[in-house]
């Protein structure tokens, strides 16, 4: 009866993301990482001023387009067409990518992703290379991997520098560095940048655009200098090999026009079919995202022009457990999502709890559901239960992902792993059966909530109950339960013959 | 039309009044509401705690308990959404026909409280009086999973006497969850204490909403900090009537 929900993965079945390399998993189950943030009184005053912020504006400018939830079914349509035809949008990428200078390289996971553009950071001959923003490559550790072969990886966008400078983990897919406030932020200029380039003027306040300026001629030099530059990309255009990128800051463009030598990194479901889709999440991407109607820089390119622009490039295809995704009917469609990072910005448990609870570059609902799969959930085992499944990310979700849905699906599977790995029933396995064999028969349930009734005797001297034994403790810790009534309410319905005894026979 | 109270598990075996009141109010609007004693639980606990195999006998229970009526009506949000979302979706991943087809046309007749008095009924005085200050929590399923948009609220606006005073962020989650309240404690916690704010910096003096759970967590948290702010469910406000003369 129970056999048909969460099938334990059949031999053979595609790989997940291997353990070891990138940033996928915690090394804490959320509720315990969960804890240090909500201790933190300043974290948790930006992400709550962040967040309202960007859900105003996104609000906003959502509202003004009569015709959103048809652009946004619109987009799921295109990415569902993508995912039942990745392998002919693929190949064929591949090709048009090819004939036009590039060369293509494909990744089964992070490891092989890393080798490859360290190979060709070495093989350019640099040590040094300028990154515009890529969750791919946070996802597969690549500046650490970088780092381990000689080569130093700088972040150019302003958010990502703050977090490479400050030794950091970026905490939000959009705004890394949401958890550090700008008097925070000059400390961090002041005290790093000198050590790894141009260093800030000693006498830099914090105000906004002195920030910026100062990034702006620290990151100016570093583009100048750099052989390589590595970005990731926001969608790939199959019928003519073209790459994109979304940004805010123009560091991208620089990245992809200055330097000789440039290498893509982008997750295989990135991939639309043609320049018309691009219509579509152009104008969904930037609304979600930042609040903007337009996104004020999107870079375009297809592969190499003599005399103009990077003479070398490279596009490397992320597998990375992306394929086992794409194998669940029932989670593919995350393989939707275009990390605009709104369903972050309306979810009540990452604003409180912050990005790094998660333990991965992908935080929030969307993190919630994308680690586990990409990793498998035995190694993420506490993330689809990180929600308290209100739906707020499914209501702005762009491309229309059924988050809560998802989450509860993949609890099936954390369920099923965890019985397919012991013979010993957990005690919540013990309770939920017992539940369901009480629940099956009125009778006996009639009893049981007459039983319950015991209860009573622990509120005794007062209406409500302040404190039970665990795993109950956890609700009792911080509210008060009410005493059991006198009478169930089908026990009075029986024995008031409907009501009607009481109330005089109405 | 042959109309069944789906009770429900939590307000069966904790909060009988508001079973008790929606009885009182379906009864003064002329609706002679039946109680099939086989109904239990709609297994949503089990669903969202990942045991749908468990869920699914009680899915099967639930449908046949309410086999035969024309209409079926719950004081939870929740729970109609469990039935109208959830269970359609778990019976036809378990390849049974029969049990698909049964549970569609169920979830077609089940109708959360405010639902079934706007729509169904076409009412929105139900000739409650209630005078007090009241604010209301809309609850995220009530809201994102049936849509009941402002139908509680219109039902408020026409109680005699009442006095109805904005929530702010109401649409933001109370915490509970379900066993998230029990998994995830901090978080619950903290979704909570901002929720308590909001709720006292209206003044009310009852905080109201359409599902027993949520309000339980509201409630508790409200008690514990003696805030002297009382949690009634919608129904319960609906079912008041003013003491004859
Ligand atoms: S899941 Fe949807 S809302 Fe969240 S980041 Fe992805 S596209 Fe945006």
């Amino acid at each position: 009866m129970s056999t048909f929900l969460g099938l334990p993965a059949p031999p053979g079945a595609p790989p997940t993301a291997p353990p070891g390399v990138g940033h996928l998993r915690g090394d804490r189950p959320f509720p315990e990482a969960a804890a240090d943030a909500l201790a933190d009184p300043q974290l948790r005053h930006n992400l709550g001023r962040a967040t309202r912020t960007i859900r105003g504006k996104r609000n906003a400018v959502v509202a003004e387009l009569p015709d959103w939830a048809e652009l946004r079914a619109a987009g799921a349509a295109i990415k569902d067409d993508v995912l039942a035809h990745l392998d002919t949008y693929l190949l064929q990428l591949e090709e048009k990518v090819t004939s036009a200078g590039g060369v293509v390289h494909w990744a089964r996971d992070a490891a092989e992703a890393n080798a490859i553009v360290l190979e060709l950071v070495l093989a350019a001959g640099a040590t040094e290379v300028v990154k515009v923003k890529s969750m791919a490559t946070q996802e597969t550790g690549l500046n650490e991997a970088l780092a381990a072969g000689g080569v130093s990886a700088w972040e150019t966008d302003l958010a990502e520098l703050i977090v490479q400078l400050g030794d950091d983990a970026p905490s939000h897919i959009l705004v890394p560095a949401i958890h550090r406030n700008r008097a925070e932020i000059r400390e961090i200029f002041l005290r790093a940048m000198g050590g790894v380039g141009r260093a800030a003027d000693p006498g830099l306040t914090d105000d906004p655009a002195a920030l910026a300026e100062a990034a702006r001629l620290h990151l100016r030099q570093k583009f100048l200098d750099a052989e390589v530059a590595i970005s990731g990309a926001n969608f790939a255009i199959a019928e003519t090999g073209t790459l994109g990128v979304v940004e805010s800051e123009g560091n991208g463009r620089m990245c992809l026009t200055l330097p000789r030598v440039l290498i893509t990194v982008m997750g295989l479901e990135k991939v639309v079919p043609t320049w018309q889709d691009l219509e579509v999440f152009l104008q969904l991407l930037p609304r979600s995202s930042t609040g903007e109607r337009m996104n004020p820089y999107t870079s375009t390119w297809t592969g190499v022009h003599p005399g103009d622009g990077p003479q070398e490039f490279h596009l490397v295809l992320l597998d990375n457990g992306r394929t086992a995704v794409l194998a669940d009917p029932q989670g593919r469609s995350a393989l939707r999502c275009i990390r605009c990072s709104a369903c972050l910005n309306v979810c009540p448990v990452y604003e409180r709890a912050g990005g790094h609870a998660y333990g991965s570059v992908y935080p929030g609902p969307i993190g919630a559901v994308l680690s586990p799969q990409l990793t498998g959930v035995a190694e993420n085992p506490s993330l689809p239960f990180a929600s308290s499944l209100c739906g707020a990310c499914y209501d702005v979700c762009p491309v229309a992902i059924d988050i809560p849905s998802m989450l509860v699906h993949l609890r099936e599977r954390v369920v099923e792993d965890k019985r397919a790995h012991s013979r010993i029933p957990t005690s919540e396995q013990a309770l939920m059966s017992a539940a369901k064999w009480t629940m099956l028969r009125p009778g006996r349930w009639a009893a049981a909530l007459r039983a319950g009734r015991a209860g009573r005797v622990l509120g005794r001297r007062r209406d409500r109950i302040g404190a039970l034994p665990p795993p109950l403790s956890a609700w009792t810790s911080t509210r008060d339960l009410p005493r059991p009534p006198e009478q169930t309410f089908r026990d009075w319905w029986v024995s008031s013959n409907g009501g009607h005894a009481e109330d005089g026979g109405t | 039309m042959r109309v069944a109270l789906f009770v429900t598990c939590l307000v069966d075996g904790v909060v009988p009044d508001v079973a008790k009141a929606t009885v009182r109010l379906l009864r003064r609007l002329g609706v002679d509401v039946e109680v099939p004693l086989a109904q239990t639980c709609c297994g949503q606990m089990h669903i969202n705690t990942g045991y749908a195999g468990q869920a699914l006998p009680l899915v099967q229970q639930h449908a046949d308990a309410f086999r035969g009526f024309d209409a079926v009506v719950t004081p939870s949000g929740s729970c109609a959404g469990s039935v109208r979302h959830q269970h359609p979706a778990l019976a036809a991943r378990s390849g049974q026909a029969g049990l698909q087809r049964q549970v569609e046309d169920l979830a077609s007749r089940t109708y959360e409280l405010s639902e079934f008095l706007v729509d169904v009924l076409g009412v929105t005085d139900v000739g409650a009086y209630y005078p007090h200050k009241v604010t209301f929590h809309p609850t995220c399923h009530s809201l994102r999973v049936l849509r009941v948009g402002d139908r509680p609220l219109r039902l408020l606006r026409a109680v005699q006497g009442l006095e109805l005073v904005e929530l702010p962020d109401a649409e933001v989650c109370c915490g509970f969850g379900g066993t998230f309240a029990v998994k995830n404690p901090d978080v619950s916690a903290a979704m909570l204490s901002d929720k308590l704010r909001h709720v006292l910096s209206t003044d009310a003096e009852i905080c109201s909403a359409g599902d027993s759970s949520c309000l339980l967590h509201i409630g508790g948290g409200l008690s514990r900090t003696r805030a002297g702010v009382r949690t009634v469910h919608l129904a319960e406000i609906l079912a008041s009537e003013p003491v004859p003369a």
